[in-house]
């Protein structure tokens, strides 16, 4: 983990509430997509845990949903303006532990950890396919960002606006997979972790305090003992999760 | 200027008065990795009871104006696991006498774990937390009664000869009444304040934000609360004050010291900017020679 400030290149609404940032800073401390930044914005006491969609040597790509009035007022910010953020937080997805075709399943605003994960297991040779679901066609993100990359990407929406109507789980017919990689909601983790049959790795959301393991504000049980989402996580293997 | 930023609290030389505050420290490791905490006075480690403990349901955590609520309820992993594991691996990366925070739900639970902890050579000091309003049928309700508090303060006593520090509750009528009970059993010094008990409701579900439905606040919000009952005491007891609430800077620990305190601890700050208890003591001096302070402590209770 380094602190940092971080200056704003980009910042544009992409979908309904869903605004993209690119920050400019060092980007050494993150070792797996996955993991996520926490962002200090000013006139709010705690910070803003965000996770990370992309990043390369001198840049972090995040998606963030305006739910509240620190998302709000991050919404509102503009290129050139600075950022106080911890970088390289919680443990990421480990893209060594699939085979040569993972699945990879967002829901929603979990979906930006889905992109960074889908270029580095492209990049080591992996054959990964993706599944999107979102509420209806205004929520859909990226999309076409993951058509680019060349990969099966599959759309569900929940009222059927676009491609598959349903969950995530509709959208899973004749796939052929080895591993999955999950991040969104929880009742979409579960499902899917129902309707697998192989390994896979979920991604966790809960409030936090500190968002590097420090206050135990977000500890959860697991089959392997108490873990900070934060620290421990945010990512889980499938076997340990209890739901 | 030559500033001198030591410190003695209770028979214990400090470098500093800079103490992390109890449980927005865990045991150490995670800052470690950050900066060396040998930098510090000393610290508070994560609240420790007899058995271990899961803790409250999230949400635990709800912001607030300039602070925070947090519903945690003294997750910890047990004394014996924290004599065990957490003691051996702090052990590398401090090397100062700790603070050992303890808590509990009967008085027999405070002795077994203070007499547990007293018998660690590293363990400087023992804060007895009668304070904690995150947990039912303990921790606060020893700490809202000046006889409850003197019957804890007297059974630790006896099985401790390490200084004894009480940490008190500010969810009370009469601090100082309190603090004097404790004094009189044979405390070796005050700790204050623990958070206030507050509550935040969510307006889409109109239901309280965190599942423990009440949290403690925390945060700079509640340093006037704090400064204002460090002083108080200040003016009822003898012993020495370790003085906490919403302290984020430098000059909030000279604050803190003019109202009575003789260290000082930082709780949530430490959540927001990992870095901040390093900034403080880095910044100590500097702010010792604008307000023209030699001997950091002459200056304690110099605003009576």
């Amino acid at each position: 983990m380094t602190q940092g400030f971080y200056e704003i290149l980009s910042n544009v609404m992409i979908a309904k509430d869903i605004y993209e940032m690119v920050l400019g800073g060092d980007t050494s401390a993150i070792t797996a997509p996955g993991q996520f930044i926490n962002i200090k914005i000013a006139g709010f006491y705690l910070r803003r845990p965000i996770s990370i969609c992309d990043w390369d040597e001198k840049t972090i790509t995040i998606l963030f949903k305006t739910v509240g009035e620190g998302t709000m007022r991050l919404s509102e910010m503009k290129a050139g303006e600075k950022l106080d953020i911890l970088v390289g937080l919680g443990n990421g997805f480990n893209p060594e532990a699939c085979g040569d075709r993972p699945l990879l399943v967002g829901g929603g605003i979990g979906t930006p950890p889905m992109y960074g994960l889908c270029k580095r297991l492209l990049a080591m040779g992996k054959k990964p396919s993706v599944i999107l679901g979102f509420a209806s066609e205004c929520d859909v993100v990226y999309e076409e960002k993951f058509k680019e990359l060349g990969v099966e990407t599959r759309i569900a929406t929940v009222d059927g606006s676009r491609g598959v109507k349903g969950f995530v789980t509709h959208a899973m017919e004749g796939l052929s997979y080895d591993y999955f990689y999950a991040c969104g909601p929880i009742p979409m983790l579960h499902a899917l972790c129902d309707a697998t049959d192989t390994s896979g790795e979920v991604s966790f959301e809960e409030r936090m305090g500190c968002g590097f393991g420090a206050c135990m504000g977000c500890t959860c049980k697991t089959k392997y003992g108490n873990k900070r989402i934060c620290r421990d996580g945010p990512v889980l293997k499938k076997e340990e999760v209890i739901w | 200027m030559v500033t001198n930023t030591k410190v003695t609290l209770c028979g214990i030389e400090m470098d500093n008065p800079v103490i992390p505050a109890s449980g927005t420290f865990g045991f150490g490791y995670e800052f470690a990795e950050l900066y060396d905490i040998n930098c510090l006075g000393t610290f508070s480690f994560k609240g420790t009871t007899r058995d271990p403990r899961f803790g409250n349901p999230t949400p635990r955590i709800a912001e607030c104006p300039e602070g925070m609520l947090n519903a945690v309820g003294l997750q910890n992993p047990g004394v014996d696991a924290v004599i065990a594991n957490e003691l051996p691996k702090l052990a590398k990366c401090f090397h100062k006498p700790v603070m050992a925070n303890v808590s509990g739900f009967s008085k027999e639970e405070y002795i077994e774990t203070c007499e547990k902890l007293s018998a660690i050579e590293s363990v400087g000091w023992i804060e007895v937390n009668i304070s904690c309003p995150n947990v039912h049928g303990g921790g606060m309700s020893f700490g809202t009664s000046a006889q409850a508090a003197a019957d804890v303060t007297k059974a630790v006593r006896a099985v401790t000869k390490k200084p004894l520090i009480i940490k008190l509750s500010p969810n009370v009528t009469d601090i100082a009444s309190i603090a004097k009970a404790c004094e009189a059993e044979g405390a070796d010094g005050i700790s204050l304040i623990n958070t206030l008990l507050g509550m935040r409701i969510d307006l889409r579900k109109r239901k309280p934000l965190l599942a423990n439905k009440t949290g403690g606040y925390s945060g700079p919000a509640i340093k006037p609360v704090a400064v204002r009952m460090v002083y108080q005491v200040y003016d009822a007891v003898k012993i020495p004050i370790v003085g906490m609430g919403g302290v984020s800077t430098a000059e909030d620990v000279i604050e803190m010291m003019l109202a009575g305190a003789t260290a000082v601890e930082v709780g949530a700050a430490n959540l927001v900017n990992p870095f901040a208890c390093k900034e403080i003591i880095e910044d100590l001096p500097h702010v010792m020679e604008k307000y023209n302070i030699q001997n950091l402590s002459d200056i304690i209770g110099a605003a009576h």
